[in-house]
């Protein structure tokens, strides 16, 4: 199935950050279209994350502009941009260990509950029937990503390569426009890699989903990404096509070394 | 088995009335994580508005109404706590988003001290007596069964009934809410709650409320039962082997962790007190609480503490 990648929904313009002294990001442009799967990679400390927390609203850039859908966004928190439409998962896992599979994604659809307290309390009416609806969402998102036999697990005991599932789940709930996955694959062996590649393409194939997503390891990244951006030492080096990026001589550079 | 059944209700009641208190750490802590130090001086705090407005209001409004009184001084206590949560809300816990527990554990413990003074310098620092009309007369229950019945105290019952009240409400807003459900989550990670468009510093205010409040009902059984004065903070103090009994996460723990603690000082002191010439009732509930820390730090109904490693 070929999918068709529509406008830019995504516009990231001149985005410098500055902590102190140290420059994290100078200057980085770069957009994303709607339905495509972007990646930005680069080595460790290329300020990948960085790029991720300024577009998630956890950072505040120095300089430059990010536009989402036509409405430019300087001073955000994370919770606006999430109203706005864009969810993340985390790199290093940031689940509510103590709440079940099942509860941990439920939350992803706080945003969207429409009936008061005191309904949901005692259970009544339209109440019943929303808090329905929201569990017939979640049950499909646990299907698509075959974590059913866990549903009523703490997510603390699962195996980490669950958890990154419902850490990806939770996000899905909140049926974002704009996916941000912060290094999906760290530290997961082949296999979990390749399942998770997989649910990478199908929700951007079945729900039409943008995803922008971050990972240091080349190979995975090459395969699934419409484009790439190259990031080094908070410098953009490299965007494109991955078989462009790839024969990029900056890029080669980055990852291996200059050549004496 | 008259005097047995006395001392058994005696201590239930005496622990219903930890439980109330310790809800208050409960409430807190399962919603943000936070071990509030804070809990025993918003006790006082609260106690003090009650007592305090329920002097002042008469003469505000011009009636001699009793029950008016108390209506409306129980109403603006309550909203003194709201004030207190968005107060602290705004000035601490916004500026602590992402810290670690200890740094907010300090952060409440200056919150103690200050409540402490605050309370004292807007309501007076002299003993004040709260009166919601709670009967204080004995009732004796099963005459027929025994010589002299068994008596005890309606207040008593009427502070258990309030206490369950409080229970049952706390639970369902906790288990069938999704605002509870968002409280469960901002407690376990800031961050990720703040990504899925969880309302971190509303979150912060309700709760906070909440917890002000059960200080308030806390506070008014307890001052109505022995006169509002500085003592009231150390109340706390009894609630701590509750929670650990209970487990720092469950509400319905605090309930039966403070009805344990109860029971068990009364009846060891009513039996084995003359034994070791007496005193149990005080140390008791802290052998108990530094038992369950060896054997089952997650006490009774605590979530269980998994560390991967």
């Amino acid at each position: 199935m070929s999918k068709v990648i529509g406008d830019v929904i995504l516009d990231v313009q001149n985005i410098s950050l500055r902590f102190g002294g140290v420059k994290a990001l100078t200057d980085i442009s770069f957009n994303v279209k709607e339905h495509e799967i972007r990646s930005i990679i680069g080595p460790n400390g290329a300020g990948k994350s960085s790029m991720l927390n300024c577009i998630n609203g956890v950072y505040t850039p120095s300089e430059g502009s990010i536009t989402f859908r036509g409405q430019t966004f300087d001073h955000m928190n994370s919770r606006q941009v999430a109203e706005m439409g864009i969810a993340r998962t985390f790199q290093n896992l940031a689940l509510f260990k103590g709440m079940s599979v099942i509860d941990n994604i439920m939350t992803g659809r706080n945003l969207k509950i429409k009936s008061n307290l005191l309904m949901q309390a005692l259970r009544v009416g339209p109440a019943q029937r929303e808090e329905e609806e929201h569990r017939e969402k979640v049950e499909h998102i646990i299907d698509f990503l075959e974590i059913q036999a866990f549903r009523k697990t703490p997510v603390g005991q699962l195996p980490y390569g669950l958890q990154k599932r419902v850490d990806l789940g939770r996000a899905l709930a909140m049926e974002p426009q704009v996916l941000l996955l912060d290094e999906p694959m760290a530290g997961m062996n082949l296999e979990e890699k390749q399942d998770m590649c997989r649910f990478i393409l199908d929700v951007n194939d079945e729900f039409g989903t943008t995803i922008v997503l971050i990972e240091h390891d080349m190979g995975v990244v090459m395969d699934i990404s419409d484009r790439v951006v190259v990031l080094d030492y908070g410098k953009k080096i490299g965007d494109g096509e991955p078989e462009e990026v790839r024969n990029n001589e900056d890029v080669i550079r980055a990852y291996l070394g200059t050549g004496h | 088995m008259g005097f047995f059944l006395e001392a058994l209700f005696g201590g239930l009641m005496a622990g219903m009335l930890y439980s109330l208190v310790a809800l208050g750490f409960v409430l807190i802590f399962k919603a943000s994580g936070v071990f509030n130090f804070a809990q025993g001086a918003m006790v006082l705090f609260a106690a003090l508005a009650m007592a305090r407005f329920a002097e002042w209001v008469p003469g505000w409004l011009g009636t001699d109404s009793k029950v008016l009184a108390n209506v409306v001084a129980f109403a603006l206590a309550g909203a003194c706590m709201f004030v207190l949560a968005w107060v602290i809300e705004r000035l601490v816990l916004r500026h602590l988003v992402n810290q670690e527990g200890v740094t907010l554990l300090m952060a409440t413990l200056g919150i103690t001290y200050f409540l402490d003074g605050l309370g004292q310098t807007i309501f007076g620092s002299d003993i004040y007596k709260i009166d919601v009309g709670m009967p204080k007369d004995p009732v004796f229950l099963f005459e027929s069964l025994f010589q002299g019945g068994v008596m005890i105290n309606l207040e008593d019952v009427y502070a258990a009934c309030i206490a369950a009240l409080l229970v049952v409400v706390l639970s369902l807003f906790f288990q069938k809410t999704s605002t509870g459900r968002a409280l469960r989550a901002v407690a376990d990670d800031h961050q990720a709650a703040q990504s899925i468009g969880i309302p971190l510093n509303r979150i912060w205010v309700i709760v906070w409320f909440v917890a002000g409040i059960t200080a308030l009902v806390a506070g008014i059984i307890w001052g109505s039962k022995m006169g509002v004065q500085f003592s009231l903070t150390t109340v706390a103090l009894r609630a701590l082997p509750v929670i650990i009994l209970g487990g720092l996460t469950s509400v319905p723990g605090a309930i039966i962790g403070g009805l344990i603690i109860g029971v068990g000082e009364k009846l060891s002191e009513v039996y084995f007190g003359p034994m070791v010439g007496g005193g149990i009732e005080i140390w008791f509930a802290y052998v108990l609480a530094l038992v369950f820390l060896l054997f089952r730090p997650q006490g009774l109904f605590g979530e269980k503490i998994i560390d991967r490693v």
